[in-house]
């Protein structure tokens, strides 16, 4: 369960102070699929940030399953990070020169899983997110679009965490694969209860998950469920 | 972080570009390489003149007529300049000083000699029995000169085996032939044992006759080119040379040592100074080598640093899964030791085969040591931890998020 209670972002560059996030509040179920929506600038990315343990807040407090993560060092952000959380990013982020399989392994090499067991997990990860067998050793770059942002969305699931954490994920996709992407998140979330948070500016993608969270200059103008979700599964 | 899934990972990163990589190994290969090849080729040409100096005889002391001519003491040139050692002075010293164990006289020059057919330009030295034992002359077929051959004014000649071959060939055997110096025959009755010795002083082209017979018939005078004195010991070179320094002068009636009309070389001395010489080449070369490896491990950090912006949202990316600083600054170091370690062994192995190869052509004792092997390893694993400790720190303190943004 995450709960932001009156998180504020200051960034200090020289002598100019930039207030990203004025105080927000918001608690996040375990199983829900949020969509936090907003023009750039309206501070969606900071909030991301800090719910996704990259960053901490300036004032008030963030609970992750209890955990007051506001005031962690480093290391333990990291800790963190590896055992709840699992990142999909706009623009994909695997290792170019890696077969698919040794992608999707690559956080269980810093949770210290034994080599069989990371073996199968992985392939468990890629065959639910409905990426074929047979590209499972292929280099993630002879791979679409749709395809590594389905091999980044495996990444995100092997280590089994509490939220998974969508940055932009169909910013680079055409629409059609787009929906592809949206479909194995709503899948994800349906079947194996996964929370899942999304991050985007526009209102289409939003329209895919059950609850819609408006940020705007800093500050939640909207949060509501959404009645008219696009279902794809 | 497993250490197995750290070596993967680092193979992996190198094996991607292996081009760059093989060339950053390339840079600690010839240092490496180096250092091992030129430490080898100092250490082998120290041998080689030490064992060149011992081969002379051991704990002698020299005393030669006239100023000090340097290392090469063969005075071969010295005939007329200075005629100031006697055979008296031979005696004298045999007699007078007691750290004295053997004193083998000597008279050489330069001769054409000629056998049938054949001839040659050698060293011909007048000697006395005692000159193999002090000398380090072992015969190899027939006998050496006698006392008794001395006393006589024998026309006998022992031969060395290249002043041998140059007369008589390889395949028959000289003994009991005539050889011709200077109009006067003189019968074969010994050939030398092979010492080796080197090009420029090759101490297996001589001709060895009796000391009486070269001062009478050669030279025709009764002075000597060197008297070469064996210590008792090795601690008793030093009081040698005082004594038969102190016993020559008053011999001479010089009473201002700076005016002595001869002079004495101590072995030890002349090993110590070719040490230092050869000791000073081996710095060197070494120095030399040494920055050719700093060379390389400024290339090793080179790498890495544009290694670490190149991958900067690779590192972004691990930190985000949950890599922690000391991961990611573990791995860009490994990464670092690999290239040195690699390189280091290949080079060992380069710097091997060079010194072989010097060994092969030029005939120089080359020795890689183990010292120098180990020497390599500790210094090639030092340059991938300290040209590597800081990209890795680089890494290992960019900011996750930025590093993700990085374009």
């Amino acid at each position: 369960m995450i709960e932001c209670k009156n998180i504020a972002k200051v960034y200090q560059t020289g002598a100019v102070e930039t207030v990203a996030l004025k105080g927000v509040s918001l608690t996040i179920n375990d199983g829900e699929f949020v969509a936090i929506v907003g023009p750039s600038g309206s501070g969606k990315s900071t909030l991301m940030h800090i719910i996704g343990a990259l960053d901490t807040p300036s004032s008030g407090e963030y609970l992750l399953d209890g955990k007051n993560v506001s005031e962690f060092s480093d290391d333990e952000l990291a800790e963190l990070r590896k055992n709840k959380i699992g990142f999909v990013f706009q623009s994909f982020n695997l290792l170019p020169r890696a077969t698919v399989l040794r992608n999707v392994m690559l956080p269980l090499v810093y949770a210290d899983v034994p080599k069989a067991e990371r073996q199968k997990r992985a392939q468990a990860a890629l065959k639910s997110v409905g990426l074929a067998e047979d590209h499972f050793y292929h280099l993630s770059n002879q791979l679409s679009g749709g395809q590594m942002q389905r091999v980044a969305i495996a990444r995100a699931l092997i280590n089994n965490p509490s939220l998974i954490l969508a940055d932009e994920p169909t910013g680079n996709l055409d629409t059609k694969t787009g929906e592809i992407v949206l479909g194995v998140f709503q899948k994800l979330n349906e079947e194996q209860n996964h929370t899942i948070v999304l991050i985007t500016h526009e209102h289409d993608v939003a329209e895919h998950a059950d609850r819609i969270i408006q940020i705007r200059d800093g500050l939640i103008v909207s949060d509501q469920k959404n009645s008219n979700k696009k279902r794809l599964v | 972080m497993k250490q197995s899934d750290l070596f993967e990972e680092t193979s992996l990163a190198l094996l991607a570009n292996k081009a760059r990589s093989g060339l950053t190994i390339l840079g600690i290969v010839i240092g490496i390489g180096s250092v091992i090849a030129m430490i080898a080729i100092g250490q082998g040409s120290q041998k080689t003149i030490e064992s060149n100096i011992q081969s002379l005889g051991s704990n002698l002391v020299m005393v030669m007529p006239g100023s000090q001519r340097g290392v090469g003491f063969s005075v071969s040139q010295g005939r007329g300049s200075a005629a100031t050692l006697t055979g008296a002075d031979a005696t004298a010293i045999a007699q007078a000083v007691p750290a004295a164990a053997q004193v083998a006289p000597e008279l050489s020059g330069r001769y054409q000699v000629t056998a049938k057919g054949t001839n040659t330009n050698t060293s011909v030295i007048g000697v006395t029995a005692a000159y193999p034992a002090v000398r380090n002359v072992a015969i190899a077929d027939g006998s050496f000169i006698s006392d008794q051959h001395v006393s006589s004014l024998a026309k006998v000649a022992v031969l060395g085996p290249t002043a041998s071959e140059d007369l008589f060939g390889t395949e028959a055997s000289p003994i009991g032939q005539k050889i011709r110096i200077q109009r006067i025959d003189f019968q074969v009755i010994g050939v030398t044992a092979v010492k080796g010795g080197s090009g420029f002083s090759n101490q297996d082209d001589m001709i060895f006759i009796p000391l009486s017979t070269a001062q009478q018939f050669l030279a025709g005078s009764d002075r000597l080119s060197a008297i070469s004195v064996q210590a008792v010991g090795s601690n008793a070179m030093a009081q040698l040379q005082q004594d038969v320094n102190a016993l020559l002068l008053s011999l001479h009636n010089i009473s201002d040592p700076a005016l002595a009309d001869f002079s004495i070389l101590n072995q030890a001395d002349i090993i110590a100074t070719a040490s230092s010489v050869t000791n000073t080449f081996t710095m060197l070369l070494g120095s030399v080598a040494a920055i050719s490896l700093i060379v390389g491990g400024i290339g090793i950090m080179n790498m890495m640093l544009t290694t670490v912006t190149e991958r900067t949202r690779e590192i972004g990316l691990r930190k985000a899964i949950g890599a922690k600083r000391h991961d990611i600054n573990f791995q860009f170091l490994t990464e670092a030791v690999m290239l040195t370690f690699v390189g280091g062994v290949v080079g060992v192995i380069v710097g091997w085969l060079v010194s072989s190869a010097v060994h092969r052509f030029s005939g120089l004792a080359t020795s890689v040591s183990l010292f120098s092997v180990l020497l390599a390893f500790g210094v090639s694993a030092a340059i991938g931890i300290v040209f590597g400790y800081y990209p890795a720190r680089r890494a290992s303190r960019l900011n996750p998020i930025e590093a993700l943004r990085y374009e």
